[in-house]
């Protein structure tokens, strides 16, 4: 009789991101690295913050950037965090009521995702209601220190459009969202998936575009760990990492789709019937929900190192922090968020299996337009590409100068 | 008494369990100088927020709208004044004792640590106890459940092998010693192959 494995207590909040825990719970990853998982569904964002502060979870997934705001001291019960690898990239939709597509409709045809079609559109339109003075648009996002907003925000501003003053932005629970929609409370929003896919589904709106159309294979959860339990628990901490990242290959691989919007579909996971999961796993999108389109690169769980925490992403998300009067810019600030992730921890985790892993920490972000290899600390390594719609980059060492020309 | 406050505390209980928020309405009512204002559904929060003007709100851990309601004190200018979140943990342990019993609290900035204490304790134990009432409710349910399917597997036998009542337990029980299982384990068993079996068994 072998002893019992070492239990680890994870929340996870209900969204197909949260997949590589669940399969490394449900098909053995965790137990083959001598660990067991002990899942806890949660409802809200602050719930996973509040039961990682007083102990009640060690790990969590958990929006990439509330580690960030959680080492600046931003918000309530913030406990310092560690970061040691990602959840997967993009999944992001940002869907609209079919009276506003309507609108949008009339200013442009929008017939390809396109956010920089899409943004011209709802410029007009944004403009068109300000001169019959028309209230403001109201669109949801998942949480302040969520990629939905930053991703949102970056678009919008790039159209010159701000929170506040020409759309508002609230705060919307993700599985309310399409209910919402429906109801006319929001105009729109920016939601990981099923929730995207379900609103178009049920009729309740159209997708417009997605993160992946406005940054491409963009950074959306992260691993987000205790630090105290890090340093109390190193090994298993990397055995963690281990187990998840095999689960995270298992859920790139397209053969296992059925499966795993099977499990997913379970009430006690994300309790959405099967069919309703699949767009999002299988990239497949309705436009104008019509024609399915299938959006290479819109989630990766594993593949274009979508596991890998790049500094470069922590300290994306700490300037729009900045930009949207979050936090103010410091030395002090970009030191925390830069420390927040932890590639070293990923690295040293998975080096005994041998694979691919990328030698930098840190990449000019929107540098890559394409599929690009990189160095690595074996070979050769497939960097997805990372372009930003309006052509811009970002470079982590120039937070200051890169601010200085965006628009507040 | 001198520097007691102008009105009485005015707390904010938000909980679509309207069982519970009674029970914590009344224990806070008891708790002396305080108003209480339940709200039983999360529609136009703001603005509900805005007119009832709080100076404590508790709601559910487990509410979706947690984050929603976060959002509004950082950002809303409608709400007064700000609004810090959660109780300072000035008395030990009670932010730890607060999520496990399952309720967040968030206090006006400024109120005195002394009159917040005791109803967050009130509102902690009355949470509590909702629970343990909960848990008794579940488990009178479930022991009903089981007596219904002993019930139910006792005819069965009584039917299908000719026994009386006493014989017909006395086998439940017999089986439920062998197979080291509870006799409800092994009615429920009963019933379910029964069903399966369909007619050839009744």
């Amino acid at each position: 009789m072998s002893e019992c494995p070492y239990e680890i207590h994870a929340g996870f909040v209900p969204l197909l991101d949260a997949a590589p825990l669940i399969v490394a719970h449900e098909l053995g990853f965790a137990e083959a690295e001598g660990i067991k998982l002990r899942l806890s569904k949660e409802t809200s964002w602050a719930t996973i913050r509040d039961r990682l502060a007083v102990g009640h979870l060690d790990v969590a997934h958990i929006l990439a950037p509330m580690p960030v705001a959680a080492n600046l001291g931003l918000g309530p019960l913030a406990v310092p965090m560690t970061v040691p690898m990602a959840l997967g990239t993009g999944a992001n939709t940002i869907a609209v009521s079919n009276s506003f597509w309507n609108a949008l409709a009339e200013h442009g045809e929008l017939n390809d995702f396109d956010a920089g079609k899409a943004l011209n559109s709802l410029k007009k339109v944004v403009r068109d209601r300000q001169r019959a003075s028309a209230s403001p648009l109201t669109f949801g996002i998942v949480h302040p220190f969520s990629a939905h907003h930053y991703q949102l925000a970056y678009w919008l501003g790039a159209g010159e459009l701000k929170n506040g003053r020409d759309i508002n932005l609230v705060v919307v629970p993700p599985s309310l969202m399409p209910a919402a929609l429906k109801s006319g409370r929001l105009d729109g929003f920016c939601v990981g998936e099923p929730w995207g896919s379900l609103a178009a589904a049920e009729g309740s709106g159209v997708i417009l575009t997605t993160n992946w159309h406005i940054w491409q294979n963009s950074p959306e959860k992260v691993l987000g760990a205790r630090q105290e339990w890090v340093s109390n628990e190193p090994d298993r901490a990397l055995s963690l990492v281990r187990a998840l990242y095999r689960a995270a290959n298992w859920c790139d691989d397209g053969a296992q789709k059925d499966e795993l919007s099977r499990m997913l579909a379970r009430d006690e996971y994300v309790g959405i019937n099967a069919t309703g999961l699949l767009p999002g796993l299988t990239q497949q999108l309705g436009l104008n929900n019509e024609t399915k389109v299938k959006i290479d690169g819109f989630m990766n769980f594993a593949a274009n190192a979508a596991t890998f925490p790049w500094v470069s992403h922590a300290l994306w998300f700490y300037s729009q922090m900045v930009r949207w009067g979050q936090v103010p810019l410091s030395d002090d600030g970009i030191e925390s968020a830069r420390k927040t992730y932890r590639p070293a921890l990923y690295r040293e985790a998975l080096r005994p299996l041998g694979i691919d892993l990328p030698s930098a920490n840190s990449k000019v972000e929107g540098a890559l337009s394409d599929v690009r290899e990189a160095g690595s600390t074996v070979g050769k390594l497939r960097l997805g590409p990372d372009a930003f719609f309006d052509g811009h980059t970002f470079d982590p060492d120039q937070i200051g100068d890169y601010l200085a020309h965006t628009k507040k | 008494m001198p520097g007691m406050s102008e009105r009485p505390l005015h707390i904010l209980v938000i909980d679509n369990n309207r069982i519970r928020a009674s029970i914590i309405e009344e224990g806070l009512s008891e708790a002396g100088q305080i108003h209480v204002t339940v709200l039983d559904e999360t529609v136009d929060l703001l603005r509900r927020i805005v007119e009832i003007d709080p100076d404590v709100i508790f709601i559910d851990i487990e509410n979706p709208n947690r984050d929603e309601l976060e959002y509004m004190f950082e950002v809303s200018r409608a709400v007064k004044r700000p609004v810090a979140m959660f109780v300072d943990n000035s008395v030990e342990g009670s932010i730890e004792a607060a999520i496990d019993a399952g309720v967040s609290a968030y206090v006006v900035d400024g109120l005195k640590k002394e009159s917040v204490r005791t109803v967050l304790e009130t509102a902690i134990s009355r949470f509590n106890a909702f629970d343990r009432l909960r848990r008794e409710l579940n488990k009178a349910k479930s022991e009903l459940a089981e007596h219904k399917s002993i019930g139910r597997a006792k005819s069965l036998l009584m039917k299908t092998h000719g026994l009386t009542e006493p014989e017909a337990y006395a086998l439940l029980r017999k089986t439920a010693m062998n197979e080291n299982r509870r006799i409800a384990q092994i009615a429920e068993s009963l019933v379910l192959a029964a069903g399966l079996l369909g007619k050839e068994m009744r």
